[in-house]
């Protein structure tokens, strides 16, 4: 959370680069890290389940592939809410958010229900490395889409209750930056975990 | 890479700290929504692509070399488009692509030292 | 004016306005008062950690030491090392960077001066986390690094804490170093480019950047292991397939950059009191910027040589032990920047300055002792001896704790307007010196003699006893010299508070142009820098001899202002109750994740209302 005064881009700084952004692509940045260190602990231990089920017994690509599809879309609706924002069409750019926000919010509920059916089909996060490394790298990720949702639903309320800074773009777009980070973490998981097949052991 | 810093430094100077206005001024260029529908468009392409690919029983390293390719294209287009680092200030590139790159390299050097790229 | 109001209605905290008082310092996002809490917070657990190293020379005076019991002397030695590198040397390097960075590069504030807040916060919460523990069933007792498996199969909850105290110290340290990095990028005065900061920015710059990118690894680890142990999961459970070499890899993929975010602040401190009592331009300024950032490059390539004897495999051994013998030289190009700074300088050998040099040599035992740790072969000889205990101390203690009393006596004026009594300052080096060279120096022979560390006692007749004797000795000279600093600092209490020179060193950098103390904006006006040593050049200038002289009092002092009704209309962000209050969300989460869901439900609404409230309140107070 910045302070108000550094949510405008035009403060004087060194650079002439606004500190709410630089200090945001530090963080995804840092973030970069994270997400990696998670996914390494999936790819190392890919294959090294000692006990079933496995990714082959339990993934539904068809019903991952349309989640992937709503995490992709709502990064379509967030920068149009962007492109609106910057023209200072309030009302669109409410409508946009909403939407991007709905369409997290898919992504999320579809998570838990995919939860849920590999719970019942006998994966829990405790069975096998399979399940410890992809319940523990989807669910931080989903953490992260949860956040983000409540930062799109903020930013509506503050666009409705007229809280918003006269740069009403600036705070979209930085929102925006975390948004599209989550997606792209998604993009990898979606190949490196759904996509590229673990054969099972035997 | 605080040496590049410096350089940040000196080139913000020369398009003139006096008015941080005009030095950002270049990245207020975002792309217009027609072009986001197009690369969202695109990216849609590439997913059903994606999806494709792991029903067609193209296998092994193909499948995994195909993939890893959709992947690099989509996370770059999300990237530079979405996230504007192609209109952008170049400097936002750079601090990203150290994290990228550190991170990168050092989880690959762990799944190496573990063999995992051996079989 | 120190009072605070609560609207009776609506809900949310007015903006607190008090500069003085209690509140004041609960609320405050200055980052001088921020930087002292820092300060403070960091010395008591440098006592406590202290204490507990004490203890543990107590237990190991003598042989079948029966002062602990093994249980109590796993939780010390762990707690001790958690302490010292997480809870004492972090903060205290934190202290420093959040007063001085935005003196020195001429600025107002840090950029994100509630986040700043936060920051302090949240490190607070998660030491007093980390504390608690000792009250609800038992401290971390898996040493520092907290191996797996032996960490995430331990049947006490301390290991637990560990986990969720150092996260939420983790939380406030990613915080702060994007806030400083940021600060240093974006704050600095029409002028300043990074080529005029000080050295001690620049080590700040970089170990802003080496917190941001290694504490997302240990982030990660640290999650893994509370999920092994809380929740049952596989990640280092050997049984279920897991490998417990990963946690090696990931804690020391973070350790070792944080060897160097503890060691960096040190060598700032080193390069701005070098010069100062030496009367000269640090030599080599580009030599000594340029090494730092490869230090901390390097930095992130050297983490297998603490696992030479895990069993990587020759290729890997050798390879990080080249990296490791690399990593030497930037090291070695810093040391000898600052001799040649002192060669044929006119040198003071006043506190500060003696803390200064007696770092330097002590860094480089440090230094040349692990220089063999790059040496595989030996390295198996050495791992997990007292020679390592030895070596890191020489680095942690002789560089960082060193440096640290030396920026103490150098900055204390600036900080509080008060001289530290230069006697007692001389006194209590001496002490600390030999205290400290007899309690680590007989450890590189126990450490080759065979002796192991973490080992809670020892059997007589194994030749160990007469150099663990001394070491203890040692130990209570190091705690004497700690005493004599704490007498200094009441003693100087009691004097009066202003001095008659407010540049008492003859400095050179811009934070010594601001009144002592600055005032809350800083600068009165920006300043604006047209070279290195800013402040050493608007006092002196070349004649045509080629010899220095001063230029006339009053030319010297162009943004010095007296204060008297200064800074009216300069903006400053109003104090704000919500760092606090979302800071104090986290650690009910951590309690939480230890015992109960709605626990943890509570924390994080605790700690969301704080980040509403922030977002939302008003810029200034109303």
């Amino acid at each position: 959370m910045a302070d108000a005064t550094t949510m405008s881009p035009d403060e004087h700084t060194t650079t002439g680069l606004p500190s709410t952004k630089l200090a945001m692509w530090l963080f995804l940045a840092s973030e970069t890290l994270l997400f990696g260190a998670l996914i390494t602990a999936y790819v190392l231990y890919r294959g090294a389940s000692e006990v079933g089920p496995y990714p082959a017994d339990i993934f539904d690509i068809a019903y991952t592939s349309v989640s992937s599809f709503v995490l992709l879309a709502s990064s379509l609706t967030m920068v149009l809410s962007l492109v609106a924002a910057e023209k200072r069409d309030y009302a669109r750019m409410r409508v946009w958010l909403l939407a991007t926000a709905f369409l997290g919010l898919s992504f999320v509920g579809g998570q838990v229900y995919e939860f849920t059916t590999f719970y019942h089909e006998g994966l829990a996060i405790t069975t096998n490395l399979f399940g410890t490394t992809f319940y523990v790298l989807t669910g931080f990720h989903g953490v992260h889409v949860t956040v983000g949702i409540l930062m799109l639903l903020s930013l509506v309320g503050m666009s409705w209750s007229g809280r918003m800074p006269e740069d009403v773009g600036f705070p979209v777009e930085m929102v925006g930056l975390y948004w599209h980070f989550v997606d792209i973490v998604w993009i990898v998981i979606f190949v490196v975990v759904y996509l590229i097949p673990t054969p099972n052991p035997g | 890479m605080g040496q590049r810093l410096d350089e940040f430094h000196e080139e913000a100077g020369e398009r003139g700290i006096a008015d941080p206005r005009e030095a950002h001024a270049p990245h207020k260029q975002h792309p217009s929504a027609k072009e986001y529908i197009r690369i969202g468009i695109i990216l849609a392409f590439l997913t059903g692509f994606e999806v494709w690919l792991s029903y067609s029983g193209v296998r092994d390293g193909l499948l995994v070399g195909l993939l890893m390719l959709t992947m690099v294209t989509k996370f770059a287009l999300v990237v530079l488009w979405f996230m504007h680092l192609r209109f952008d200030d170049p400097r936002y590139s750079r601090f990203f692509l150290v994290g990228l790159a550190l991170a990168a390299c050092l989880y690959l050097i762990v799944l190496l030292l573990f063999g995992v790229f051996q079989d | 004016m120190a009072s605070v109001s609560l609207p009776g209605s609506g809900g949310w905290l007015r903006r607190p306005t008090a500069t003085t008082g209690a509140w004041s310092w609960l609320t405050t996002v200055d980052h001088k008062k921020i930087g002292i809490m820092y300060g403070v917070a960091g010395f008591l657990f440098f006592l406590i950690g202290g204490l507990e190293a004490l203890l543990i020379r107590a237990q190991l005076a003598g042989p079948d030491g029966t002062v602990l019991n093994a249980d109590q002397y796993n939780q010390l030695f762990t707690m001790h090392g958690v302490t010292m590198v997480f809870l004492f040397v972090m903060p205290m390097g934190a202290a420093f960077f959040n007063y001085l960075i935005p003196l020195m590069i001429g600025a107002r504030d840090v950029a994100f001066p509630r986040l700043n807040a936060f920051s302090f916060w949240a490190f607070s919460a998660g030491a007093l986390f980390l504390y608690s523990s000792w009250f609800l069933g038992g401290a971390p007792n898996g040493g520092w690094f907290g191996y797996a498996p032996n960490s995430t199969t331990d049947p006490t909850i301390g290991m637990s804490f560990y986990a969720l105290g150092l996260l939420i110290t983790g939380v406030a340290s990613t915080v702060g170093a994007v806030n400083l990095a940021v600060t240093v990028i974006n704050l600095r005065a029409p002028g300043m480019s990074l080529f005029r900061t000080p050295v001690f920015v620049w080590m700040g710059l970089v170990v802003q950047f080496l917190l941001i990118f290694s504490l997302p690894i240990i982030t990660v680890a640290l999650f893994q292991m509370l999920f092994d142990r809380r929740w049952d999961t596989a990640f280092f459970d050997p049984t279920r397939g897991g490998d417990p070499v990963l946690w090696q890899h990931m804690f020391w993929l973070f350790g070792h950059p944080e060897v160097y975010i503890l060691i960096l602040p040190a060598f700032g401190i080193f390069s701005e009191v070098l010069p100062v009592f030496s009367r000269k331009p640090l030599f080599g300024y580009q030599f000594v910027v340029f090494s730092g950032i490869a230090i901390g490059f390097i930095g992130f390539g050297v983490w297998a040589h603490h696992m030479f004897a895990v069993g990587l495999g020759p290729v890997a051994n050798t390879a990080f032990g080249v990296s490791t013998a690399i990593i030497a030289v930037p090291t070695g190009i810093k040391i000898f920047n600052w001799m040649g700074t002192m060669y044929g300088g006119d040198i003071r050998f006043r506190s500060a300055m003696l803390f200064t040099v007696g770092g330097v040599v002590m860094f480089v035992i440090g230094g040349l002792s692990g220089v063999t740790h790059a040496v595989v072969p030996s390295d198996y000889h050495q791992t997990d001896t007292y020679y390592i205990v030895a070596h890191f101390h020489y680095v942690i203690f002789g560089g960082g704790v060193f440096a640290f009393f030396s920026g103490l006596f150098y900055w204390w004026p600036k900080v509080f307007a008060r001289m530290l009594n230069e006697r007692l300052g001389i006194i209590q080096f001496w002490v600390m010196a030999i205290g400290f060279n007899i309690t680590f120096g007989p450890m590189h022979i126990l450490g080759l003699q065979g002796m192991i560390r973490r080992e809670y006692t020892y059997p007589e007749g194994l030749g160990l006893t007469f150099w663990n004797q001394i070491a203890t000795l040692g130990s209570l000279l190091i705690a004497l010299s700690v005493l004599i600093f704490i007498v200094n600092v009441i003693w100087t209490r009691r004097t009066p508070k202003g001095l008659e020179n407010e540049d008492p060193w003859d400095a050179r950098t811009l934070e010594w142009t601001t009144s002592c103390p600055p005032p809350a904006y800083n600068f009165e006006e920006t300043p604006v820098v047209s070279s290195l040593d800013e402040f050493w050049h608007r006092k002196y200038a070349v004649d045509k001899e080629g010899r220095t002289i001063r230029v006339p009092a009053g030319a010297a002092s162009a943004s010095h202002d007296d204060g008297h009704g200064a800074g009216h209309g300069i903006h400053l962000p109003s104090p704000s109750f919500w760092p606090l209050i979302a800071a104090i969300g986290l650690p009910i989460i951590a309690y939480g994740a230890l015992w109960s869901w709605p626990l943890l439900a509570a924390g994080a609404l605790v700690t969301l209302i704080g980040v509403y409230g922030w977002a939302l309140e008003p810029s200034v107070a109303e």
